[in-house]
């Protein structure tokens, strides 16, 4: 599956190596504990272990849309908050299925992307990163606006709803928690198989040159939209799931740039933009830092800040970026090599 | 001969500068047609109302008898307009492959594995097969200008623009990239030429215009137009007597 002869010439293409193949092994394994740990581990790490993963999902969409098709955005927030919302009303005002609702929350953050982008990708560079946070602010304030939404405080599911998910709550902590991992690992392994395929070569190329893709036929127009989309569509099934989990939600929450951006965008600077690597070692190192240091309250907010600044001067490329040059590491290779095989 | 690609009274100006002045040229199908002309007269802007990177404040462009004027560059693309830039603009993160195989997917239009045959047969042609798996920000200036040569025709041109292509290279270097463009002649696609480098441009153009100042001002067979006396003075610095 990952080689093809190239026809009557001695080359074949390669798109594995060793390392990528132990670590598909590794990452099999590590998906297979993780599936298991409702079973052994505590309601704590389980709620631990969902939070990272839809995190990292959120890394590896934000890296997906400012590192590979250059759209800095910093308006990400508000797909999360209009999956959240769409999630309650159409839970609370026509009894949907929670479950089914998610999906509702994607279809419609994705529908509503659309015309967004038809207004945001007017803008450049800062321009546009400035523009997706004033859109994701016009929704916050927006929805404070009306009060079948609860307004400026919020408001939560009802029990009815809760209970519908599963009765027991044990039960319903479980069925959360592998929701969490099904969801995050389908969107990851999407961003994936996407930068592994066609799209993921026209990418790179509009990243590297965006004019000379054009030259070379690439419509990066539609593939900028493209990839808006799909990060729209998978952002707003997180947050209707994220909400779902919460069982309250509120503007501030829901349209949090903090809490959806800030966070995502230090994971994927720091662990290294526009690899596939670098958001899951920022990922471990932003959850590392804090577990160890939230009891310190803001100085643990001042201290990622110094980690941010000092790794953007000293490494542009971010620490995976570091690791990658010095040992050529690449343990989810996106490129194709062009090999002679072995005689036989 | 067809006429493959068609100016029609092309103007383009930005402010007061006339770039483009009212230029009317045909070029037939698997003509080489070499463009001289000073700094600044026009050439790289020719090719850009060409390719659609800029658009002409009024004239037609027309391209196999189709009106392409108003066409986006990619869509250009994939009707067979391939161009390698002046100032080299490789896909630095990519591999010097994946670089061709961008133009053979999307400007070609063919499959991803259709289009592996055929972008090593290029990299044999532009003697880049020893770097298919180089970044291509890694290359040698000599290397780039053959990559830009490469990717455009990985995506199967019917017409080539070449900007200064030689521009750069030593003399010998410049050698070997000509026996390259006059085999990629030989095979059939039409070329348009910008150069400084005249000697190296006859040797493979059939015919050659000048351009000043947006202007057309002479047009030929290459011998008789360097000989023209207005080429000489604008172009070569010659006063004419």
């Amino acid at each position: 599956m990952n080689e093809s002869q190239v026809s009557a010439s001695p080359f074949i293409v390669e798109r594995s190596t060793r390392v990528s193949q132990v670590s598909a092994v590794v990452a099999t394994l590590g998906l297979a504990v993780l599936i298991s740990l409702p079973y052994w581990g505590s309601t704590g790490s389980m709620r631990l272990i969902a939070e990272m993963a839809y995190f990292l999902a959120l890394a590896q969409l934000w890296n997906l849309l400012a590192g590979y098709a250059g759209l800095v955005s910093v308006g990400q927030q508000v797909y999360i908050g209009i999956g959240g919302y769409v999630l309650f009303a159409s839970a609370d005002w026509y009894n949907v299925h929670p479950l089914l609702a998610i999906l509702i929350s994607g279809i419609a953050a994705a529908i509503i992307s659309l015309p967004m982008a038809l207004i945001v990708f007017r803008l450049r560079g800062a321009y546009f990163a400035v523009g997706t946070w004033v859109v994701a602010e016009i929704f916050n304030l927006f929805v404070a606006q009306v009060p079948k939404l609860g307004g400026g405080s919020g408001y939560s599911l009802t029990p009815d709803i809760v209970r519908s998910v599963a009765p027991d709550r044990a039960v319903r902590e479980m069925l959360m928690y592998w929701m969490a991992l099904a969801l995050s690992v389908a969107i990851i392994a999407m961003v994936y198989l996407l930068l592994r395929s066609r799209h993921g070569l026209a990418l790179t190329a509009i990243r590297d040159s965006e004019s000379a893709s054009e030259s070379l036929g690439v419509d990066t127009y539609r593939t900028k939209l493209m990839i808006y989309i799909v990060t729209a569509l998978c952002s707003g099934l997180l947050g209707g799931f994220i909400f779902l989990q919460k069982l309250r939600i509120s503007p501030e929450s829901a349209f949090s740039i903090n809490d959806w951006t800030v966070v995502v965008i230090f994971m994927v600077v720091i662990g290294g933009i526009g690899t596939m690597e670098g958001p899951i070692l920022g990922l471990l190192i932003y959850f590392a830092m804090r577990e160890l240091l939230a009891d310190y309250g803001s100085w643990y907010l001042i201290l990622l800040g110094v980690v941010a600044v000092a790794v953007m001067l000293t490494a542009r490329e971010g620490l995976w970026g570091l690791i990658a040059k010095r040992y050529d590491l690449h343990p989810f290779p996106v490129r194709r090599r062009l090999v002679r095989p072995p005689a036989s | 001969m067809a006429v493959l690609l068609e100016l029609d009274r092309v103007d383009k100006s930005y402010g007061a500068l006339r770039v483009a002045d009212g230029i009317t040229l045909d070029v037939a199908d698997g003509e080489a047609l070499g463009v001289i002309g000073p700094n600044g007269a026009g050439k790289s802007t020719l090719f850009n109302l060409i390719t659609g990177d800029v658009a002409p404040d009024s004239g037609r462009v027309r391209f196999g008898g189709a009106d392409i004027t108003a066409m986006a560059p990619y869509r250009r693309s994939r009707l067979g307009i391939g161009r390698s830039y002046q100032i080299p603009h490789p896909f630095s993160n990519m591999t010097v492959f994946e670089n061709l195989l961008v133009g053979g997917i999307f400007g070609a239009g063919r499959s991803e594995k259709e289009s592996h045959a055929h972008c090593v047969e290029v990299l044999c042609l532009t003697g880049l097969i020893e770097r298919a798996n180089a970044a291509a920000g890694s290359l040698t200036l000599l290397q780039r200008k053959r990559l830009e040569l490469a990717r455009a025709l990985a995506m199967r041109p019917k017409l080539l623009l070449l900007d200064e292509i030689g521009g750069g290279l030593t003399e010998h270097e410049c050698n070997e990239l000509v026996e390259t463009i006059r085999a990629i002649h030989a095979r059939g696609t039409t070329i348009i030429w910008i150069e400084h480098i005249v000697h190296a441009l006859v040797s493979v153009a059939s015919r050659l215009i000048v351009l000043d100042f947006g202007q057309l001002i002479a047009e030929g067979e290459p011998r008789a137009v360097m000989a023209d006396a207005r080429v000489q003075e604008i172009y070569m610095g010659i006063p004419a007597s």
